[in-house]
This record gives structure tokens, sequence and C-alpha cells, in this order.
């Protein structure tokens, strides 16, 4: 299969941009107080893990870290042989009153933001949900857009946006896939 | 590692692999029944008939709660009160609901092979919840999701299944399940409650209780099924009781303790056991729910 990669950001630049967001979150919130990150599985909770890290390098305070799976409240389960793994979700937290930086990789159609709201709702009633995430491609599909961005980056339906962290991959970098034998319709 | 069937019918026709994907499934729909809001949209406008021709507690509230966690719409219907009690075949009733648009239904059935015979005549899944002494495939995977919690791992755990195995599809299904990850099974049953040339399953077999027992890391013991017998199999209850009733004398100290339900009080099993602390009986209660809720979804919109 001849696939295409080009680099979009380098493990620095990810570095930077994490500790920026990090900075951000604590500046529009005034501080720390009643902080709390949701990844969002899979990408997302790397780099929330990281977040967490960077806002106690900041201010010396550990916020408490949520995993969310959203699998289950996703809009296309009846489409035919759609069929992902659930994985599971994990918030040891109360959540109710506190503020929710959801954490993703990527942001694209908009639709797995909407399910990971209704998710979250579910647990409890935050005083408001904040969205970071490290690559906004375009092509929204929902009125959703990103409180933190790492980095905006214009790209095509058929090309693929991957996001590469040293606990998968190995390396931490972004890359622009381009498949040229199909194209790809769905996904990042 | 995946699920691509339209119909869950038995244990026997799925593959190791099959198994562990509904087991690790699972796991996840454990957590969210564990959670104050036990709700999720998925099944969301999807319809689930439980069509229950003989009598069930927990297996019936166990699928009609496992669907409404998911958000689907459960109705119930049993024997007696629909117009199977008219006359109306099996076959009639299903083609009925199916026209009515169920995408599920969940059978409960005296004849062995009537959900197989269903899932090839309607489009809409078909789960086996219990054909005669044949199979009930979702009780058998809440029993390997339980050992596994428990265990960690199937593979090379010693299982003694004690009891009524010929008329038991609780123990025919767990068997197969069993088997196929691997586990040591033994049966302990007096020979007219087991199945002529059970022995070619790969399994043990033992007439009495004796050291084989004691070796087991895990005791099966299934429901005398009174309702089942026929004259002459045992000479009295209180016979069996005291030749097969399990305590915990009978077993080893570490072994743990598993029954489908529901109990014959002092007969195969005696209470103190029961409902002490090696007995597994209401964590199988509790991921019946779960196992249940990753076949519903595992086989939703699959025509």
């Amino acid at each position: 299969m001849a696939t295409k990669k080009m680099l979009a950001m380098d493990s620095s630049e990810i570095k930077r941009a994490l500790r920026r967001i990090a900075s951000e979150i604590i500046e529009k919130n005034n501080g720390t107080n009643e902080l709390a990150i949701v990844g969002m599985v899979t990408k997302g909770v790397f780099l929330g893990n990281r977040l967490v890290k960077e806002i106690n390098c900041l201010e010396d305070v550990a916020i408490p870290m949520g995993v969310l799976d959203t699998t289950l409240y996703r809009d296309d389960v009846n489409s035919k042989n759609f069929r992902p793994r659930v994985e599971q979700t994990e918030i040891n937290f109360d959540i109710n009153g506190k503020k929710i930086i959801l954490v993703d990789d990527v942001i694209y159609t908009g639709r797995t933001v909407r399910a990971a709201l209704d998710a979250l709702m579910d647990f409890g009633r935050p005083q408001c949900i904040q969205l970071a995430v490290m690559i906004d491609r375009g092509h929204r599909e929902l009125p959703i857009s990103a409180d933190y961005l790492g980095k905006l980056i214009e790209t095509r339906k058929d090309e693929q946006v991957l996001v590469a962290v040293k606990e998968i991959e190995k390396e931490d970098m972004v890359y622009i896939v381009k498949d040229k034998k199909k194209s790809v319709k769905d996904g990042k | 590692m995946s699920f691509t069937r339209k119909d869950l019918l038995g244990i026997e026709e799925l593959s190791a692999g099959e198994i562990q994907s509904l087991l690790v499934a699972a796991v996840s729909f454990k957590e969210i029944i564990e959670r104050n809001v036990k709700k999720v949209p998925t099944l969301r406008g999807k319809t689930i008939i439980n069509l229950f021709l003989e009598p069930s507690t927990r297996t019936r509230i166990s699928f009609e709660l496992a669907g409404k966690y998911l958000s689907a719409d459960v109705i119930n219907i049993s024997a007696g009160g629909s117009s199977v009690s008219k006359g109306e075949s099996l076959l009639d009733t299903a083609k009925t609901l199916e026209a009515m648009k169920a995408d599920y239904l969940v059978v409960r059935t005296p004849f062995a092979g009537a959900p197989l015979y269903l899932a090839k005549m309607v489009k809409s899944a078909v789960i086996n919840a219990g054909d005669g002494a044949h199979e009930h495939p979702t009780q058998a995977l809440l029993d390997l999701f339980t050992i596994q919690e428990k265990f960690q791992q199937i593979r090379s755990l010693k299982v003694a299944i004690i009891g009524d195995i010929s008329h038991s599809r609780v123990a025919r299904s767990n068997i197969w399940g069993l088997l196929k990850l691997g586990a040591e099974v033994t049966l302990i049953a007096p020979p007219t409650l087991l199945p002529i040339d059970i022995e070619k399953m790969g399994v043990k077999v033992r007439f009495k209780i004796d050291d084989e027992l004691k070796k087991a890391d895990l005791v099966y013991v299934l429901r005398l099924q009174r309702e089942r017998q026929r004259g002459g199999l045992l000479p009295g209850l209180r016979e069996y009781a005291r030749l097969y009733g399990i305590n915990s004398s009978r077993i080893s100290k570490k072994a743990m303790v598993m029954h489908p339900g529901p109990l014959n009080q002092g007969i195969e099993i005696d209470d103190e056991l029961a409902y002490g602390p090696r007995s597994l009986v209401t964590d199988q209660v509790t991921n019946g729910l779960a196992v249940r809720m990753a076949v519903l979804y595992l086989l939703v919109g699959k025509k």
C-alpha cells in the first residue's frame, strides 16, 4: 500500500504546545481550583497525562485525571459492520462542580466530542467543560470548537492525521498520512 | 478477535477467540452498571423482545435490565398470557414479532434447537436464553467471565461440575466454554444423571465424590432440576443430598463455589457455603448483566 507520510509536528513542538496549553488552562481558570482532566481513549489519555504533569510543574498541584471511552455514545452504532472495541471508562472522582478539561488528539467532525459531552453529563453536572486538542484538522460537522489548540492544520478529507506518542509509537510526532490507493473517508 | 454473528445460539459453535471477545467487551459494560447513572444511549430505538416459554426470574430480569441499561425498549412475553396458549406455533409468534420490527428475540423454550430454527426463519437477532437440555450460552459466558475475574486465567484451571448433568443446559454450555478456554473439567454425578458417552467431550467422569473433587480449584454445583426428573433416576432427595451435596468439608480449602441458581437449599449445596465468602453466586448474577449487555451490543445491526 503506497502511503505518503508528512511530518506536521516534531517532539519538541509537541512538548512546547503542551506546555503552552497547560499555562493557558491555568490562566483562563484563574489557577487550578476544581480543575480536572479527562482524556479521551486512546491518545487523549496520553496527552491528558502529560498535561497533568505540566500543570504539576507549573503550579505544584496534582489535579485528578479520568479516562473516557465514547464508543457507547457514538451516533454511528447502527451502521453495518461498525463495531469498535469498547474500552473502559475510569472516572474515579466526583465531577459535580468540577471544571473539566476534555483532552483528545485530533478534532475533525466534532462527533466524538459530542459523544464525550453526553457521556460526561451522565457522570454528573460539571461546572464547565473545556476542550483541549493537539490538532484541529477542520471539516467540522457540528458547532464545536477547541478552547485550547496545539496546531491548526489544513487537511483534505482523504488524508489522515496521526498523532504518534512515545507510549505507543515510541516517538512523539504528528504526521499527515496520505494513502495514494484508496481515499480514506473517515477518521483520524 | 471479533464477533460477527447475527445470533447467539450456543457455545458449541463459538471459537475461543469469539468467546474471549465477548468476555473482553463485558469488562467495559461492568463498569457501566457500577455507575450512578446506569444507562448509555447505545441501543436507543432498538426493540428487544423476551419470549420466555418457561419460567425464569434471573435470566429474564437480567436480559430486561441489560437492554434497559443500553436504552433499548424491552418487552416481555410469557407462554401464559400470549397466543401461545391458544395454540399459536413458535414460528408464527416469532414471525409476528419480526413483523413488528423487533431487533432482538431472546428465546427461552423447553425445546432443544428451537432458537436455531427461529434464527434461520427471522431477520431479528435471536439469542438463546436456554433451550431444553441443550444450551444456555449467556449463562456459560457469565460463568466464564466470573471465573476469569476471580482466577485471572481459565487455562489449566481444575473445575469440577457436580449434579444433574443430563438435564442441564448450563452444564453443557459450560463444558464447551471451559474446554475451549483450556480448563480441565471433571463431571461428578450419579450414573443415572450423566448422558452416555459424555467422556467423548474431553472431560473426566466420576460417579461419586472422591479425591478428584478435593483437587478442584472451582466447584460448580448444578441445580437438581426437580421439574425435569422422570421417576426412578434418584432414590430420593435426602439420599442425593447425603451422597452428592456439597459442603465445605468435601471440597479443598482454597476452592471457590458457583451455582447458576435458583438454589435448592440444603440439597445440592449447604447454605453456609452458598452464601459464604467462598461463594461466587452473587458475582455471577451481577456479571450476568454485564455479559448480556456485551452480547446485545455485539449483535446490533447484523442482518
